[in-house]
């Protein structure tokens, strides 16, 4: 059995307020809540007051290319793009990437931080956003560190040797001394 | 390295098209904090009392609180400060909204700007990439028109924008910002913006903010979230609706408007319904809110609802905050209907939803006494509701009498001449105060009207009900949780809600002098800290029994700045920096005389005791008979530079100001102003 954890996202509650996008920031700060930037939340909300859309989407995997979709859908009489969606880091758009490094960010449900429910929900005292954990059948899903989602991510763009390599020479010490030396 | 602030200021001279990244000293957080206090350290050192409000030297400062952009709940504060072309004194007039913390994230903690541009200009703030652009295309757009122009321009979705309208850009005395659903509305700071050809400012950031103790600030912020959600169950007792809970009035979310239609005036601030919400009423304005509004809509990182999101047939969809849901209606003798169809044009005009109706509805009183005639106001409707149209395009555009109107009441009114004096009975220092006009003085609301550096009592007002509760129980219930009070008054207070309106205990003479000051003082400080760190005063000044206090914003402060503040080091900030900003005001020559609110607030007054009442204040607050700030107040603050300035000056020895002469001045200086804007005019509406 495996533990599926979901946050679900009730457009109709949200008040655009984003203070899941601050919170968010501060729990993956190092250490934990030394910062709040909003620019490396992995939740942000999609806010279009023209168009009343509030909605609130939490960071997915990482993808190196762009799809080819781009359609609308409409519900409730609401247009939304479809990337309005879209969890994915993805290059058409700087959502769900590191502001300094540009490594793809995404939604832990707080595990690392070992939160009880991830922070973004428990700060949404209006119910936009509320935690689910239910019980499904299959292997255990592996929890997704900050780190292997930007190894992951790198190694998709570079190859494994490259970054093996790289990792190895990081190791010996030799890339810290060059730039030591630079300085 | 700098926590919950960034240490950098943005200078930008329009004039000559600098921009500079300007580091800023930290010392002045530790006397200051930011926000409004760290702008009036920057007006009173740079803008000499020589300095017109229209003139390139001014300077308009767009500041944020020290705790905005960090996670305390509720800090978005953008606190806009310059010199107001209607009261030529300093105004600073603040906001909510996402603006603040993204200035914050691109690293930034001001935008001082000073000079002229030559051409119409918007600034593009995004993170160390500042550039000033072209607006020519934006001239006579609406400030939302302009801001959604502006993020195509840009391409991006996630810049915030503050902007200014026609009202702006026509320099109308009481033009607002407009970001969003919030508003800079108050003291005419659109026009100054307007003055200097700067159409927006667009910010976007991606930096952070940093917290000195991360650990602890996170723990007092969890206990502020606990007590929001505590407090948001538990509204206060034998209160009215719009003030048992927190957050700015919730106007967006109630239907109950008896208290607001039935208590403030109608008009010019001239006429009590008190029959007006009847069982009829009451259903079509519930109608009318429930059919018009979508969604409630909050501020950055605040769980509170205080703005709307309305869909009007016919108009489309736009934003709105609390107070424009009354002030056109009850301005125009009509209703909600009424109020969703004027209120987005006035907000895309860009002007201050407190002061435009109470202009409109004074010309109005002028016309049906026959002070402005059918030459003045050509073609002027018969209808109540068509009038305001009217007026409000006359006045954006300058047109004919609307040019005398945009500069407000006072100043219209002796334009006008032929008695139209009279009809400016509620201003205060030449601006428009809330309309409501009451029986008995109240002493402690005297005081705050009187001497308010806000000149807008419902940002000095908070903490204690504004009439006494009924019973002893629900006293009882009222106080005996009230952890706010500040350390050593807890019992004094406390006795104060048991004794008053039982017996004698009633106003004016109660409570005594000594109880009315430190209850004043309260009240008003709190804002004072609230303007400083950027909480919004609907968490914390302005309600009874708010999540943020006395006793919690020192180690919040503490522990996200790393600087030690006590409850005694944050009053005394509080006072520094009221008596800075008084400074600069009695500098450019506020008095006594000027503190005064209007004859008719109160019908029942008692000029002897409330001159009483006004000298032991200005005792207690360590001030003149004048209300002039004496040397040994601002010694013990750490500003004897005031004292040296007002001594070089010789403040403190002009027993008399000379009245007339300045006025004069002044008007003589506001016509000089006026025929620029005339120019300026000129240009926009051939748009």
């Amino acid at each position: 059995m495996k533990k599926v954890k979901v946050i679900k996202v009730d457009v109709d509650k949200c008040n655009g307020c984003r203070a899941c996008e601050a919170i968010c920031s501060a729990v993956h700060s190092s250490p934990m809540y030394s910062s709040t930037n909003p620019g490396k939340s992995r939740i942000r909300v999609i806010f279009d007051p023209a168009n009343n859309i509030y909605m609130a989407v939490f960071a997915g995997e990482y993808t190196p290319a762009e799809c080819a979709g781009r359609y609308t859908y409409t519900i409730k009489e609401k247009k939304y793009d479809e990337c309005a969606f879209c969890r994915a880091s993805c290059p058409s758009r700087d959502l769900f990437r590191d502001p300094d490094s540009g490594l793809p960010l995404k939604c832990d449900m707080c595990e690392e931080a070992e939160l009880s429910e991830p922070a973004c929900v428990t700060v949404c005292i209006n119910d936009a956003l509320t935690y689910e954990e239910r019980e499904e059948e299959g292997e255990p899903a592996e929890i997704w560190g900050e780190l292997k989602v930007a190894l992951d991510s790198l190694i998709i763009k570079y190859g494994v040797t490259a970054v093996e390599e790289t990792i190895d020479r990081l190791a010996s010490g030799q890339l810290v001394k060059t730039k030591i030396a630079k300085n | 390295m700098r926590y919950a602030e960034t240490g950098y200021n943005l200078e930008v001279d329009l004039s000559r098209g600098n921009i500079q990244r300007v580091e800023t000293d930290p010392k002045l957080t530790e006397l200051h904090l930011g926000g409004l206090g760290t702008n009036a350290k920057i007006l009173w050192d740079r803008v000499p009392p020589e300095v017109e409000p229209f003139s390139p030297d001014n300077l308009l400062i767009f500041g944020t609180g020290l705790l905005d952009g960090t996670f305390a709940p509720g800090a978005n504060r953008t606190i806009v400060s310059s010199l107001s072309p209607q009261t030529q004194l300093m105004a600073f007039s603040m906001m909510g909204g996402f603006w603040a913390p993204e200035l914050k994230f691109a690293g930034y903690d001001k935008v001082v700007i000073r000079g002229k541009s030559p051409n119409l200009v918007y600034l593009w703030i995004n993170d160390d990439k500042v550039e000033i652009r072209d607006a020519s295309h934006l001239q006579g757009k609406g400030a939302f028109e302009a801001q959604e122009l502006i993020k195509r321009e840009l391409m991006d979705e996630k810049v915030q924008i503050l902007s200014i309208g026609l009202a702006g850009e026509n320099r109308v005395y009481f033009a607002s910002i407009e970001h969003g659903r919030s508003s800079a509305s108050r003291g005419g700071m659109g026009a100054v913006m307007g003055d200097k050809r700067l159409k927006a400012v667009a910010v976007r950031g991606r930096k952070d903010i940093n917290i000195a103790q991360p650990d602890e600030f996170k723990k007092l912020c969890d206990e502020v979230w606990d007590y929001i959600k505590v407090r948001l169950q538990t509204p206060i007792r034998g209160q009215i609706p719009i003030l048992e809970s927190i957050g700015a009035p919730q106007e967006m979310a109630i239907h109950d408007e008896r208290w607001h239609t039935t208590n403030f005036s109608w008009g010019n601030a001239r006429q009590r319904r008190k029959d007006y919400w009847t069982e009829e009423v009451a259903e079509k304005w519930k109608n009318d809110l429930d059919n018009a509004r979508e969604r409630l809509i909050s501020c950055y990182n605040c769980p509170l609802q205080c703005g709307g999101l309305i869909y009007y047939p016919g108009i489309g969809r736009y934003t709105m905050k609390c107070y424009t849901k009354l002030t056109y209606a009850m301005g125009a003798f009509s209703d909600l209907d009424f109020a969703f169809r004027i209120a987005p044009r006035a907000q895309e005009y860009g002007v201050d939803g407190y002061t435009a109706p109470q202009v409109m509805a004074f010309a109005v009183e002028l016309y049906e006494a026959g002070i402005l005639t059918d030459k003045d106001l050509p073609e002027f409707p018969e209808n109540n509701e068509e009038r305001f149209f009217y007026l409000l395009d006359k006045i954006v555009r300058r047109e004919g009498i609307g040019d005398a109107l945009a500069d407000g009441v006072y100043w219209a009114a002796r334009e006008i001449g032929k008695g139209a004096e009279a009809y400016d009975h509620n201003t205060i220092k030449k601006h428009e105060q809330i309309p409501i006009k009451l029986g008995m003085l109240n002493p402690m609301y005297y005081i705050m009207w009187s001497t308010g550096e806000k000149v807008n009592i419902t940002q000095m007002e908070g903490q204690i009900p504004q009439a006494p509760f009924f019973t002893e129980e629900l006293k009882e219930e009222f106080i005996k949780d009230w952890v706010q009070i500040p350390t050593g008054k807890e019992e004094r207070f406390r006795q104060f809600i048991r004794e008053w309106g039982e017996g004698d205990n009633v106003f004016p003479y109660y409570p005594p002098i000594d109880l009315i000051c430190e209850l004043v003082d309260w009240q008003e400080t709190m804002h004072y800290i609230d303007d400083a760190t950027g909480i919004c005063a609907g968490f914390s000044a302005f309600p009874l029994k708010p999540p943020y206090h006395i006793h919690n914003l020192p180690p919040l402060i503490s522990t996200a700045t790393g600087i030690n503040v006590d409850e005694d080091k944050l009053w005394e900030i509080g006072w520094r920096n009221r008596n800075l900003i008084r400074a600069i005001n009695i500098r450019r020559g506020l008095r006594r005389k000027d503190e005064r609110p209007p004859e008719d607030h109160w019908k029942k007054r008692f000029p002897e005791y409330e001159a009483k009442v006004l000298d032991e204040y200005y005792k207690y607050r360590g001030w003149n008979s004048e209300g002039i700030p004496t040397k040994e107040t601002l010694d013990e603050l750490g500003l004897s530079y005031v004292n040296e300035d007002f001594e070089q000056r010789g403040v403190y020895k002009q027993k008399k100001i000379k009245v007339t002469k300045q006025e004069s001045t002044k008007s003589e200086k506001a016509e000089v102003a006026k025929k620029d804007s005339k120019k300026g005019k000129n240009q926009t509406s051939k748009q």
